[in-house]
């Protein structure tokens, strides 16, 4: 019986909507938190190295700074602020405040800008303490 | 109305009252990480990149080793949580999911006490 339900077409319902704002902030919350894990594991293998001797230090901080070292770095930077405000977001909801469909709308959009924002600061504080 | 089985019922020890002991302690954990992450990636942000003396010298100084370890404790008690919401999620296979989770719990658990000792090695000067 199961296999013949299982065999029957399904009409499409959720897959043909259009997603909205806050559907796509609370799948790239989960997709950002796991993505941080990578870059725990590096900074934990920074450390590490960094506690065993110089030239380990420095053969894991030549990976880490390389170009591909980098473009991780900076994935993990812009996932972080994401992670960082989507998450006060939902520290918000979890008291009760701000949980109506246009507060939820404006915190998206102010969720994002912050990401934007406190991404580029952290770029150019990099570039102004490196000169 | 009551949600309790019929069995749980008869049983009569009720809940074990740790239903949202998951869902607290992730809250909990997110709100240290609010100060603590700042902090971190404040000092890190500087530090990444540049030579083993300034890298020792960083994190010698009590301030920023406090904060590095406590950081790494928290997020990575905060990452084992939510990795686990994510495992329970989406695997579907039981024998999948309890490894999973296993290995979600070892590898957390493994990586802070790593990244903890290192950091205590370099504060405590056996190094640089």
């Amino acid at each position: 019986m199961n296999k013949i339900r299982s065999q029957r077409p399904l009409s499409p319902h959720a897959t043909i909507y259009r997603w909205p704002l806050n559907a796509i902030m609370s799948i790239m919350h989960r997709i950002t938190g796991v993505g941080l894990f990578v870059g725990g594991f590096l900074i934990v293998w920074w450390f590490f190295a960094g506690a065993i001797s110089e030239s380990y230090y420095d053969f894991v901080s030549c990976i880490v700074t390389s170009i591909y070292g980098d473009l991780v770095m900076l994935a993990c930077l812009t996932g972080f602020w994401f992670h960082f405000c989507n998450g006060i977001r939902h520290l918000f909801w979890d008291v009760g405040l701000t949980f109506n469909e246009r507060n939820v709308m404006i915190s998206a959009i102010l969720g994002l800008l912050g990401t934007a924002f406190l991404t580029a600061l952290s770029l150019l504080s990099i570039y102004f303490w490196y000169g | 109305m009551g949600f309790q089985t019929n069995f749980s019922k008869v049983d009569g020890l009720g809940s074990s009252k740790e239903g949202t002991h998951h869902w607290w302690m992730q809250r909990l954990s997110a709100v240290a990480l609010i100060p603590l992450s700042l902090l971190f990636v404040y000092t890190f942000m500087q530090i990444l990149g540049s030579g083993y003396q300034e890298f020792v010298d960083t994190y010698s100084n009590l301030g920023n080793a406090i904060v590095a370890i406590l950081f790494l404790i928290v997020a990575f008690f905060h990452l084992r949580l939510g990795l686990q919401v994510v495992i329970e999620d989406y695997v579907h296979s039981k024998t999948w999911k309890v490894l999973l989770l296993i290995v979600n719990a070892l590898f957390c658990w493994g990586l802070m006490g790593v990244g903890v000792i290192s950091i205590a090695r370099i504060a405590f000067g056996f190094v640089g």
